[in-house]
């Protein structure tokens, strides 16, 4: 039969959005339902997803207050007097970053209105393949039926229910942007897969991984002040370049915060003077140790928001371990007519851009006659620790892996910025590679740098790799002074020659 | 450096002639001492200035007033581009290259004298030369201008603050120095003849310009000063300033306590003694023309740098250049320096990165029908909480339609611009297309993802 809209969206985040509004601009007949179950201690937002409420734009924001705080002390080499104490007043930073937040939802809101995408605030389930019921916090139903239906609801923040006061007295990244107070001597607890055989055989499989909001947001606490602990099970960074991992972990050490290594928590308990105790297993020392925090946040990994979407009803596939949904090249279901994009698909980044993308695209092919696919390869990314790291491409595990290590060249050198210089910092993790195969143009699988703006250094290089840009071309192209990247295109020193690879003088 | 990778015997001349106001500097030449470094330097401590502000906006908390000391700085900007020329002579030594801090001439065939502070002479015969004796700030030609003006050869180990500033040019180096200057917090004049950033993009020239305007620097357009008196003398002093306007007679005054020309840099060709070995040079700019592989008309003579006729002044190009040109003559290889395409960087307040044609040459070259330019304002996050500049930033690319829709121009206008654009400018070295550019993933959230 007629159905009410050409396409429905069911989720209001990055994906979801941008395929909504790239529908109407052909003249489609779309609408968007979206909703946020509040966490689980009860906070909630507004219409824009992950990215613009609890992820990317927060984060960002926040780093760059802790990023200031640095410039403060720099500030004084430079010639600034600035009279001591400086201290950081957490409720007036996150008052800013939530004012502009709610700017944002508002934007989306109007943005809607303006393509004639309709909103529903509301959870939606399937019925039947092109029908979704649509639920208002109030418990009102809405029946909605389209000829299309994609869906982009993301996922959310892991508890580790099986640790005793997890639920109850931690926090997750889903509640720190929007803490009214400031979360005092935070205690970060940090593993990746609870199943760590698992671990070996997933990472293979994975040639992306998302960025790592767990040391974000342990970088940045510290940087405005807090004491920050991280504890880890294993290793950081999964899935990113190892080389590049133990470097930014190692600049954040340097930087003040406190790392409990391979360590796990076994339970967390409330104290009378409201703080939280927390019990942990050492696996080195095979020890039991506490200590009290204000404030446990848990990173240990996010679930795709599938629960009450009803999939089952309708055969929408998923993988059976992470709960993801499965799609094809072109972003479609199981089902026909049912898409999935963004957080919620398997086997792609949980990226914000990639997303936008996979939606617009997908809305072409549906509306606008266009064949063009996704494509996720090369997709740069960057991970805003105190000290930035921006990569596109291979690691050089993944490298070696695919083509063996007689078979691929690595360029790489330590540099200092020019800033830092008349600042007095530490420039020891100051750190970039370029991977390569070794043959003939010696074309470029991989860039890594570890620097500050790394994604502004990173982007454009993107752009060259996607050209199939190698070695030589690098080499080729004049750098800009004084500039941290014009290092990238002065790369000249192999790791296989063993030499040297600290960059000296102009 | 390189030569001497190739075991060479291999000399090298340095000497600064002090400044008209007797300022000098040791191994290194402009880049170290008295250009990219220290401008770079003082840019970011007017950048720092910038972020004071904004931290309070994310939080941080101190006292109201917050003021800069011009000699802390200064004293720090210096003693790093010490390390420098240490580092320098450090690596000569190392690599077995003889260096002399001596002016040198040509004398006759494969010879040159060279004279040191102390009016030692020496004479030294060579298979090769190379010169790269780069330039020197011009000046106006004006009365008191030698006297009392100062020029970025002095800016940047200047003892005192210069206080409130007259800033003669609309060149980069006087729009870097005007906007540095303003962020420290001093009183900040441009004078300025016709247009700004004269061979950059236009379009983009006005709006750095009227961000520096609209950030409490003043500007005066269409006058020329003709006449510099001393009011008082100090450390800094007062000038008094004499302008005529280039559209007709009209006279003005203005008193500042320093005077800084900006207004071109000249070659150090004319008094090298090119005249005894022949080699041409352009008598209107001094600069020397050569071949595309920087050889002169005197085949055992060559040349790079900024010295260089129609070829950019840039370090990288003068460093990529010289060892190019050394690997050809004694490795044996091939490469010539590419100077297409080479991307540059003006660190204004809102700085400027470009690689590739401008829009006006581009309409020039091509002409406007086979050109599709793509632009959009953006408006960086971490300016979004201090609420300052909407929509002053700026972004576009130049594109040829016929030949795939290549990107043959890049621009971008915000923070670490350089950074931005070094990684395009790769891409564009590749080839790359407006299809490439599309399918290319951001990084979100920065300003290169625009």
């Amino acid at each position: 039969g007629e159905k009410e809209y050409d396409l429905l969206v069911v989720g209001g985040g990055s994906g979801g959005l941008a395929c909504a509004k790239e529908a109407a601009q052909f003249g489609r007949k779309v609408a968007v339902l979206d909703y946020v179950e509040p966490s689980p201690q009860g906070t909630k937002w507004g219409l824009g997803g992950t990215c613009v409420n609890v992820g990317c734009i927060p984060k960002k924001l926040m780093h760059q207050a802790a990023l200031l705080g640095s410039a403060l002390k720099d500030a004084q080499h430079y010639g600034w007097n600035i009279a001591q104490p400086v201290h950081h007043t957490w409720s007036l930073m996150a008052q800013a970053v939530q004012n502009y937040v709610k700017s944002l939802n508002w934007g989306h809101r109007v943005q809607l209105q303006d393509k004639k995408v309709k909103y529903f605030n509301m959870k939606g389930s399937f019925s039947d393949p092109h029908t979704i019921r649509g639920l208002t916090k109030a418990g009102k139903e809405t029946i909605v039926t389209a000829e299309n239906i994609v869906i982009a609801t993301g996922g959310r923040p892991k508890y580790p229910t099986h640790i005793a006061g997890a639920l109850e007295y931690g926090i997750t990244s889903d509640d720190l942007f929007w803490l009214k107070k400031s979360p005092g001597k935070t205690s970060l607890e940090y593993y990746p897969f609870i199943l760590y055989l698992y671990e070996i055989i997933v990472y293979i499989s994975l040639t992306e991984a998302s960025p790592d909001v767990s040391l974000e947001c342990a970088g940045f606490l510290t940087g405005i002040g807090l004491d920050t602990t991280v504890m880890m099970r294993s290793i950081p960074l999964r899935g990113f370049d190892q080389q590049m991992a133990s470097l930014v972990t190692e600049y954040m050490e340097s930087y003040g915060t406190k790392f409990l290594k391979r360590c796990f928590p076994t339970k967390v308990e409330k104290l009378e003077s409201n703080r939280l105790q927390v019990t942990w297993k050492n696996t080195d020392l095979g020890t039991e140790e506490t200590d009290s925090f204000d404030t446990v946040m848990w990173a240990v990994g996010r679930a795709p928001d599938t629960e009450t979407l009803n999939l089952e009803t309708v055969g929408v596939k998923t993988n059976s371990e992470t709960g993801k949904i499965i799609v094809d090249a072109s972003e479609a279901t199981s089902v026909p007519h049912i898409y999935a994009i963004g957080d919620i698909t398997e086997g792609r980044p949980e990226l914000t851009p990639t997303a936008i993308a996979a939606g617009k695209l997908l809305a072409q092919r549906l509306f606008g006659q266009s064949s063009e696919l996704m494509d996720y390869d090369n997709v740069p990314t960057t991970v805003f620790t105190p000290l930035e790291y921006g990569c596109v491409g291979l690691s050089e595990e993944m490298a070696v892996r695919c083509y063996g290590s007689d078979n691929i060249e690595v360029y790489h050198a330590y540099y200092k910025p020019l800033e830092f210089t008349v600042a007095e910092r530490d420039a020891t993790q100051c750190y970039m590679k370029v991977v390569c195969l070794r043959e003939r143009e010696q074309r470029i699988l991989g860039l890594h740098f570890i620097g500050p703006n790394a994604g502004e250094v990173i982007q454009g290089f993107a752009l060259g790799i996607k050209c199939g840009a190698t070695y030589h071309q690098l080499m080729k192209t004049v750098g800009i002074h004084p500039t941290c990247a014009e290092e990238i295109t002065k790369l000249h020193i192999t790791k296989r020659s063993g030499l040297d690879a600290t960059v000296t003088g102009c | 450096q390189e030569a001497a990778k190739y075991e060479k015997k291999v000399m090298v001349l340095d000497f600064v002639t002090p400044t008209p106001l007797g300022n000098s500097w040791g191994l290194g030449g402009t880049c170290v001492n008295v250009g990219c470094i220290p401008k770079k330097l003082m840019h970011q401590a007017a950048l720092l200035g910038q972020a004071l502000e904004d931290s309070r906006k994310f939080g941080w908390q101190f006292t109201e007033e917050v003021k800069h000391n011009w000699k802390t700085m200064t004293e720090s900007v210096q003693n790093y581009i010490g390390s420098l020329n240490w580092g320098y002579r450090v690596a000569l030594r190392e690599k077995k290259v003889t260096y002399e801090n001596a002016y040198g001439e040509f004398v006759g065939p494969h010879t040159v004298k060279a004279t040191n502070r102390r009016g030692v002479e020496k004479l030294y015969t060579a298979e090769r030369f190379l010169i790269a004796t780069g330039e020197r700030p011009r000046y106006l030609g004006i009365p008191g201008d030698k006297e009392y003006c100062i020029s970025s050869d002095d800016l940047f180990s200047l003892p005192y603050c210069p206080g409130k500033t007259l800033v003669v040019g609309a060149s980069y180096v006087a729009l870097e120095c005007a906007g540095f200057l303003a962020g420290l917090g001093l009183d900040v004049t441009v004078m300025v003849r016709s247009i700004l950033l004269r061979g950059f993009d236009q379009d983009i020239a006005n709006k750095i310009g009227k961000y520096m305007e609209d950030h409490g620097i003043n500007f005066i357009r269409e006058f020329v000063p003709i006449k510099v008196e001393q009011i008082e003398e100090g450390a800094p002093g007062r000038l008094k300033v004499t302008a005529k306007s280039t559209k007709g007679n009209q006279i003005i005054e203005g008193e500042y306590n320093t005077v800084l020309l900006a207004i071109g840099r000249d070659s150090c060709t004319r008094k090298i003694g090119l005249d005894k070995v022949g080699v041409q040079i352009n008598e209107k700019t001094g600069k020397i023309p050569v071949n595309d592989e920087e050889q002169t008309n005197v085949p055992y003579i060559y040349a790079v740098g900024d010295i260089l006729q129609d070829k950019l002044e840039l370090t990288p190009v003068a460093i990529q250049a010289g060892r190019l040109l050394v690997q050809r003559l004694y490795a044996g290889a091939t490469s010539k320096c590419d100077y297409v395409n080479v991307p540059t960087t003006v660190f204004t307040p809102l700085e400027y990165g470009a690689c590739g044609y401008s829009e006006e040459t581009a309409v020039e070259k091509f002409g406007e029908e086979n050109i599709e330019v793509y632009h959009s304002h953006f408006w960086p996050l971490e300016w979004a909480v201090p609420s300052r500049d909407n929509n002053k930033c700026y972004a576009k690319i130049i594109c040829h339609i016929q030949d795939n829709e290549r990107v043959i121009g890049f621009h971008v206008l915000g923070p670490n611009a350089g950074e931005v654009t070094q990684g395009f400018a790769a891409a564009i070295k590749c080839g790359m297309t407006k299809e490439q550019l599309d399918s290319t993933i951001g990084i979100h959230p920065v300003c290169a993802e625009v």
